[in-house]
C-alpha cells in the first residue's frame, strides 16, 4: 500500500473511532490485571477489586454503560492516544510527566504511609527529645525516605535499606526502633496490628503533604475529552460524600485511602 | 575557618545540588569510606603474614585450613559475604544476648569483618606467592649460614617476599577501595551511599556519580602515588644501574 492510502486508511479510521466516542456508547475503561486488590480476577473470571467496583459505581452514577478493557501497562498511554479504550482507571499516579501525555480527573485515592514500632516500645512522636537516637530504616530512595530525613533527619538516626523486606529483617533483630513505611507494603511484609503481631502501628495513617506523598492516583483521558474528564470529577465527588466511596474502600481495604 | 566557609557558600550560592548540606554527606561519606578500607587492609596483612607462611607449611592440618579459608572468601562475591554477616549473624541462636551483640548490632563492624577477610584471603595468596618465588639460592645460602628456619624466615624470606608482593598489592589496595562502594547496601553511608543519596534527592545521577567518581579517583590517584614512592625505594636494586 502506498503511503497515500495508509493516510487515507488513517483518516477514514479515525473518523469511525471518532463516531464511536459517542455520548451513548459505553465508556471503555482500561486497568492492567492482576494488580490486588485494586483490580484482578476472582476464580470464574470476573473482574473485580478496588478500581473495577468504583468505575462501575461511577457509571452507575452517569447513566452511562461501562465496558473494561484490559491493558498491560506498558502500553498503557499509548493505547488511550490511539483510541482502544477512552480512560485508563488502573492505579496511575499523577505525575507532571504523565500529565503532559494525559488529561487527569481529581485523585481519588491514595495509599498511607505509616509509623511501625516493635510491641511493647514506648515511643512518642510527638516528642522529638525522645526520638534522639533511636534508629529508624527506610527504603532508599522512596517518598518514605525523603519525608524521614527532612522532618526526622535531626534526631533520628536514618538507616536506608535497598528493599522493604532488608527492612523487616532489621526490624525484627531489634536493629531498628522504627520503620516508615507505606502501610499497604508494611501489611504485606510485616504482620502487623492483629492479635498475635509483634509489630504495631503508632502513627495515624500520614498522606500529606502533597510535596512528598504525591497527587495520588487519577483516572486518565485523553486531553480532549476534557467534558468526560468532568463528568468523572462530578461522579467521583458525589460518590465520595453519598458514602458509596467508603463502601467499596471497606470492602477492599483495612485503612484509609480516600482523597 | 569561617572564612573558608563563608567563601564556600558564596561559591555554591546558585548551585541547587551541591549545598553545602550534600557536601557534607560527601564528607562524612568519605570519612567512613577510608576508616572501613584502611581499617580492614591494615587487620587484613596482619591476618595474611601468618596465614601466607601457614598457607606453605609441609603439615596438612595448617595448610589446608587455610586453603580452605582462601578458596571460600575468594571463590564468593564480597556482596554475598556482606550479606551474611550482617544479616546472617542474627541467626545464630542468642547472639543478641551477648556481648558480641554490640558491636555487631551496627553496620560498621560487620562491614569490617566482611572487607578484612576478603581482603586478608588476597593478601595471603599474594604474599605465598611471594614467598615460594623466592630465589632457591637465598634460602641455601641462609641455611649454609646456620640459620633456624625462625630467623630465615625474619631475615631473608620475608623481607624479599614483601618487596616482590609489593606491585600486587598495590592493586589489592585499590581494589578494596573500590570494593567498598557496596558498604551502603547495609546502610552505612560511605562515598557510594552518599552519592546515592544526593542521586535519589535530586534525581541527578549525573551529578551525583560524576561528583563520588572523581573523589574516588583523587583517592586511587594517592593510593598509587603511595605504592610507586615505596617502590622506588624497596626495589631499588632491581633497577637498571646508572639511573
Amino acid at each position: 500500500m502506498s503511503h497515500r492510502h495508509l493516510l487515507l486508511a488513517a483518516i477514514l479510521g479515525a473518523g469511525l473511532v471518532t463516531a464511536t466516542a459517542q455520548a451513548d456508547e459505553p465508556i471503555r475503561l482500561a486497568v492492567d490485571v492482576p494488580y490486588e486488590p485494586f483490580e484482578y480476577k476472582l476464580p470464574d473470571g470476573t473482574l473485580t477489586g478496588f478500581e473495577v467496583d468504583l468505575g462501575n459505581a461511577v457509571c452507575e452514577y452517569l447513566e452511562r454503560e461501562c465496558r473494561w478493557v484490559e491493558q498491560p501497562w506498558d502500553g498503557m498511554i499509548p493505547a488511550l492516544k490511539a483510541r482502544k479504550f477512552d480512560a485508563i482507571m488502573s492505579s496511575m499516579a499523577i505525575t507532571e510527566e504523565r500529565a503532559r501525555q494525559v488529561l487527569f480527573s481529581e485523585p481519588y485515592y491514595t495509599t498511607p504511609s505509616a509509623w511501625i514500632t516493635a510491641n511493647g516500645n514506648d515511643i512518642d512522636l510527638q516528642d522529638r527529645d525522645s526520638l534522639e537516637g533511636l534508629t529508624v530504616g527506610v527504603q532508599r530512595a522512596t517518598l518514605q525516605d525523603r519525608y524521614v530525613t527532612d522532618l526526622y533527619g535531626d534526631v533520628l538516626d536514618v538507616r536506608r535499606y535497598a528493599s522493604a523486606d532488608d527492612v523487616v529483617a532489621d526490624m525484627r533483630t531489634g536493629r531498628l526502633d522504627l520503620t516508615f513505611m507505606d502501610y499497604p507494603i508494611a501489611e504485606a511484609t510485616i504482620d502487623i496490628d492483629t492479635a498475635d503481631s509483634d509489630f504495631q502501628r503508632i502513627s495515624d495513617f500520614i498522606k500529606e503533604p502533597e510535596t512528598y506523598f504525591g497527587q495520588g492516583v487519577g483516572v486518565a483521558f485523553r486531553h480532549r475529552d476534557r467534558e468526560l474528564a468532568e463528568q468523572f470529577n462530578e461522579a467521583l465527588q458525589a460518590l465520595k460524600t453519598d458514602g458509596t466511596y467508603d463502601e467499596i474502600m471497606a470492602k477492599y481495604f483495612s485503612y484509609d485511602v480516600k482523597l | 575557618m569561617d572564612a573558608l566557609m563563608n567563601w564556600l557558600e558564596a561559591r555554591l550560592a546558585d548551585n541547587s545540588i551541591f549545598t553545602l548540606q550534600t557536601l557534607g554527606y560527601y564528607g562524612d561519606g568519605l570519612v567512613t569510606t577510608v576508616q572501613l578500607v584502611f581499617l580492614s587492609l591494615i587487620i587484613g596483612v596482619v591476618l595474611a603474614v601468618p596465614l601466607a607462611i601457614g598457607r606453605g607449611s609441609k603439615k596438612a592440618w595448617v595448610r589446608l585450613p587455610i586453603f580452605f579459608y582462601c578458596y571460600v572468601f575468594r571463590g564468593t562475591p564480597l556482596l554475598v559475604q556482606l550479606y551474611l554477616i550482617y544479616y546472617g549473624v542474627v541467626f545464630v541462636e542468642g547472639i543478641q544476648e551477648t556481648w558480641l551483640w554490640v558491636i555487631l548490632e551496627k553496620p560498621f563492624v560487620p562491614a569490617l569483618i566482611a572487607f578484612t577477610l576478603n581482603t586478608g584471603a588476597y593478601t595471603t595468596e599474594i604474599f605465598r606467592g611471594a614467598i615460594k618465588s623466592t630465589p632457591r639460592g637465598e634460602i641455601e645460602a641462609a641455611r649454609a649460614y646456620g640459620m633456624s628456619w625462625g630467623l630465615m624466615m625474619r631475615r631473608i624470606v620475608l623481607p624479599s617476599a614483601f618487596r616482590r608482593a609489593l606491585p600486587a598489592y598495590g592493586n589489592e589496595v585499590i581494589f578494596m577501595l573500590h570494593a567498598s562502594a557496596i558498604a551502603s547496601v547495609v546502610t552505612l553511608m560511605d562515598l557510594t551511599g552518599a552519592a546515592r543519596f544526593v542521586y535519589a534527592r535530586f534525581y541527578a545521577p549525573f551529578d551525583a556519580f560524576l561528583f563520588v567518581a572523581a573523589i574516588y579517583l583523587c583517592l586511587t590517584f594517592s593510593i598509587i602515588f603511595f605504592f610507586r614512592r615505596l617502590e622506588n625505594r624497596l626495589l631499588a636494586h632491581l633497577r637498571p644501574a646508572g639511573h
